[in-house]
């Protein structure tokens, strides 16, 4: 036999588009999906529960906890034993096949659909309670248990329903991470501080008739712990707890961590991103354009509130700024606490991304990249010259940083906004990436390497 | 000077990249008819199968290009003509250059195989390839790959996540033998049975046989089977992309041949990546290197023989890697699959997972009395590039690699570590009792002290 190329001639066709599903016209379309029986099971569970919901809404009745116990089973239950059947069989591995295909995560119409509903939702429960009346009466039972009063029980609801999704995605998260140790240990800490910190010990301290207490949130982020009126009615133990938290704790961990330890490990908001926010992590912005519009946003913010705050006590001291000081306070609560942080930051996943409120606005990520860009041990170290500028790492970085920029010049990557969630490390195919601590010297700038040294090669 | 490369690929374009860093003034035009924009092959088996996106394979924002001043032209060369240093060219006028550097990268080779030529059959290498296989493998129900090298399993893979069954045939008794021992390559060969693939061990393509309408319905092994199939992939390898130089007067064997410095017979016309073909590779190299990171490297020294500051080809320490399914593979230094006569070879593997070491090293000669690491094979783990070529690099005795092994280990955190597994091993083997210097991150120091 003989061996001989093919495809010598000067025939190669003209080529315009890589024949990428559209996504918008593929609901059902999608090449790389093929639910097994048991899958679409779960998948009728997760609908009962979405039914429940709508029986609640519609009806105005729990029906005495009836509807709760469905909505958990089917969300919960069903949505786990989805990620059981999707991630927890056969060999572990990155699976993200199909997500470019998919409706639901690469922008097409299901996922705006689910945008314009979740950002609707949102407004409702921040603005508009009155017309959730029956989905917070799905929640009555643990509103009554609590001893809630009428009229804020929509944050029980939330509350609650933010868990359900954190608790159930994070099992999902946990199986399609489940070869990579550091994803699920981070995975388990994250979950552990939203369903303990976040959710049993707040409803807790009410229970013994206690101010509800977040206690994995800090200023600036929990934009009211260093105002003056916070020092009014908070325990001193807590007020305690929060400044050291901030003055001492945050800087020290992160200078040895990265601030990582916050973002992706303990942050609510983190949380659910790096859960819930899963599905669309690759849906950040990676332009230069993005990058510069970032800067000037986060840092706008962590301004805005320091100067809110400042002012307020200025205001509380001497009474001197008035009506300014509460104009601040006012506008900030509106825009960045309610606005940005609530509605846009998670309404918006399925279309810009997990992680719009942690890389544009959120005001504490702002400080902690600060100390993380030019105080900490924390690097991704890039490994020589093994990549092959696939751009999986910069395509599922949720905080949308050009990983890969770094990596093809093989060199280390600092960067403020970077939340150490390590999936940069787990989706490249060639091993190129690794999250450390460790010396400063040498921290920013190219790794050594002789081949890479010598020839300024890459 | 104008400076015209043909071809887009990580040779071309990592020369133009290092011209423009060398030659503030030159013009640089990059000719290609694959795609507007460069991006990285290396990625395509993504595309397929929706991991990512056409843009997300770019190997730069589009205003990189015009930022850089490198013009890149959607266009075919068709012929080269030295003597008057112009190009022929498909659809525009054609193009004069000052210096010509060609990077035309690779075909898929056939071996002649009767039905060849068959509507569903077809080799994998560019963006028109991956538009045909989008076309010909809808509703396909199985499909046949053939070869035992890189690109077939990467299109089993691609297959398998559209629900379509695959049969590999593979040439040898187990995956990659050019480059794996026989142990990692069981352990590939059960990696990829577990994954749902037929793997067809030392059998060949026979014949491709034709349904009523001229489509692939079937193929016939070297083994007398028969496998019904309506889509063939063909991955038994490359061949260097220079046919259109026939006539030139620019010399070729296989591929384009050139110097240290990557030049051709004539002085102002370069080649580099998977076309090049060295008239005498460098110790341990072979003359054709079909490879991303060779092609990296040929890029930027012809980079420097362009700009009239030429550098000899020194690629350093030989490394390679790469992802069968879920499982990956990295290598560093000459990794011979039979060992030589003064060479050694430490192997571990795990009883349950798939993850293996192995350090090749040579007998203790009698001048430095050290035995020198040659080379390093990881599956399953990651190992630190610039540890492991220092110590390969240096011939640092395999005692103080075993000591310091820690330190090449770049697995995330929290993953379990088998250094000291393999220092067990070793001194089971060799009556020895080291002991593990279990530190990560000290590389730093590790580096100053044995330099
Ligand atoms: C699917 C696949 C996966 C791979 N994976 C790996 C891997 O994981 N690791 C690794 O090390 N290597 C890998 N390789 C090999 C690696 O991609 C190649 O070695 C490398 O891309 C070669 O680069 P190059 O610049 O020499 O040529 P190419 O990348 O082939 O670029 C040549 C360009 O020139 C254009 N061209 C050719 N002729 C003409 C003409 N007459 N006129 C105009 N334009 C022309 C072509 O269209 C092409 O765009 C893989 C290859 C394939 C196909
Ligand atoms: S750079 Fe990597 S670790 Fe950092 S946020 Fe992006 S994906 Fe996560
Ligand atoms: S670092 Fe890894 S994932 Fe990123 S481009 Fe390089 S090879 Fe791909």
């Amino acid at each position: 036999m003989t061996t001989a190329p093919f495809r010598l001639s000067a025939d190669r066709p003209a080529f315009d588009q890589v024949p990428n599903y559209d996504p918008s016209l593929s609901l059902t379309g999608n090449p790389a999906y093929h639910p097994s029986t048991a899958q679409k099971v779960a998948l009728v569970f997760v609908g009962i529960g979405a039914l429940a919901c709508l029986v609640g809404w519609a009806s105005g009745s729990g029906f005495g906890g009836a509807l709760l116990a469905t909505v958990v089973i089917g969300f919960g239950g069903g949505g786990m034993a989805y990620a059981w059947l999707t991630y927890g069989q056969g060999h572990a591995g990155i699976q993200n096949h199909g997500i470019m295909f998919s409706a639901q995560q690469a922008r097409g119409h299901v996922g705006w659909l689910w945008g314009i509903l979740l950002t609707g939702l949102y407004v409702l429960v921040y603005w508009f309670p009155q017309y959730l009346t029956g989905l917070i009466a799905v929640f009555d039972p643990i509103s009554n248990a609590l001893g809630y009063p009428e009229g804020s029980r929509q944050w029980v609801m939330y509350g609650s329903f933010y868990s359900l999704a954190v608790g159930t995605m994070g099992v999902r998260a946990f199986l399609k991470y489940r070869h990579i140790r550091y994803q699920k240990i981070r995975t388990v800490s994250v979950v552990f501080f939203q369903l303990v910190f976040g959710y049993s010990l707040p409803y807790l301290f009410v229970l013994l008739d206690q101010p509800e207490l977040y206690l994995h949130y800090f200023w600036p982020l929990d934009y009211d712990g260093l105002w003056p009126d916070t020092f009014g009615w908070m325990p001193m133990a807590a007020l305690i707890f929060g400044a050291a938290m901030i003055f001492i704790g945050t800087p020290v961990l992160t200078y040895f961590f990265g601030k990582r330890w916050y973002c992706s490990w303990v942050c609510g908001c983190g949380g659910l991103a790096e859960t819930a926010g899963d599905p669309y992590r690759h849906l950040s912005d990676k332009s230069q354009r993005a990058w510069k519009i970032e800067r000037w946003m986060i840092h706008g913010v962590l301004a805005f509130i320091i100067l809110t705050t400042l002012m307020l006590w200025a205001n509380a001291q001497w009474g001197v700024l008035g009506p300014i000081a509460t104009g601040f306070k006012k506008w900030y609560v509106f825009f960045i606490g309610l606005m940005f942080a609530g509605v846009i930051g998670v309404g918006f996943y399925p279309v810009f991304g997990s992680r719009v409120w942690c890389r544009f606005g959120c005001p504490m990520a702002a400080i902690l990249g600060l100390q993380q860009r030019f105080f900490s041990r924390f690097r991704i170290t890039t490994n020589g010259g093994q990549c092959i500028s696939c751009g999986n790492c910069s395509t599922y970085c949720e905080m949308g940083i050009d990983v890969r920029w770094y990596a093809q010049r093989g060199q280390n990557i600092v960067r403020a906004s970077c939340v150490g969630c390590g999936v940069c490390s787990a989706v490249c195919p060639r091993g190129v990436l690794s999250l450390e601590n460790g010396p400063r010297d040498g921290r920013i700038g190219a790794p050594q390497n002789n081949l890479i040294g010598d020839l300024d090669i890459l | 000077m104008h400076l015209v490369i043909v071809g887009n690929g990580i040779a071309g374009i990592t020369a133009a990249r290092h011209v423009r860093k060398l030659d503030a003034s030159a013009r640089i035009t990059v000719v290609s008819d694959e795609s507007d924009h460069p991006y990285s092959r290396t990625a395509l088996m993504y595309l397929y199968m929706g991991d990512l996106q056409f843009a997300h394979t770019k190997l730069y924002e589009d205003g990189f290009w015009t930022k850089n001043r490198i013009d890149l032209v959607r266009d075919r060369v068709l012929a080269v003509d030295a003597s008057a240093k112009t190009l022929t060219l498909r659809d525009a006028q054609p193009m004069s250059y000052d210096k010509l550097l060609i990077a035309t990268g690779s075909v898929p080779r056939f071996a002649g195989w009767p039905g060849q030529e068959l509507k569903g059959v077809q080799g994998f290498y560019d963006l028109q390839d991956l538009d045909r296989m989008e076309t010909d493998t809808a509703g396909v129900r199985h499909a046949v790959v053939v070869g035992g090298g890189l690109i077939g399993v990467e299109l089993a893979e691609m297959l398998h996540t559209r629900g379509i069954g695959v049969t590999l045939l593979v040439r040898s008794a187990w995956y990659l033998p050019a480059a794996l021992p026989e142990e990692e390559g069981m352990m590939v060969n059960e990696h990829i049975r577990a994954c749902g693939i037929d793997l067809r061990l030392e059998t060949e393509l026979a014949e491709v046989l034709p349904d009523s309408s001229g489509c692939v319905h079937a193929v016939t092994t070297s083994r007398g089977d028969t496998v019904e199939a309506q889509w063939v992939g063909i991955a038994i390898g490359v061949a260097p992309n220079v046919a259109f130089l026939k006539g030139s007067g620019i010399e070729t064997d296989r591929g384009v041949l050139v110097d240290e410095h990557f030049q051709t017979n004539l002085p102002d016309i370069y080649a580099a990546g998977d076309c090049a073909q060295h008239r005498t590779p460098p110790p341990g190299r072979r003359p054709i290197e079909p490879l991303w990171y060779a092609g990296r490297v040929h890029g930027a020294t012809a980079a420097f023989g362009l700009c009239g500051q030429p550098r000899a080809y020194a690629p350093g320490v030989f490394f390679n890697s790469a992802k069968f399914f879920d499982l990956e593979w990295q290598v560093y230094g000459d990794l011979n699959t039979t060992l030589a006569a003064d060479e050694r070879t430490l192997y571990w593997q795990h009883p349950t997972e798939d993850k293996a070491i192995r350090l090749n090293y040579t007998v203790a000669d009698s001048a430095r009395n050290v035995s020198s690491l040659t080379a390093v094979n990881v599956m399953g783990i990651r190992y630190r590039h610039d540890v492991c070529t220092h110590w390969i690099e240096h011939g640092t005795d395999i005692e103080t690699v075993l000591q310091n092994l820690g330190a090449a280990n770049f697995d995330p955190e929290f993953t379990a570590q088998h250094e000291a597994d393999l220092v067990a091993q070793y001194n089971r083997q060799a009556g020895r009792t080291l002991t593990l210097e279990r530190t990560r991150g000290r590389i730093r120091s590790l580096l100053a002290l044995s330099r």
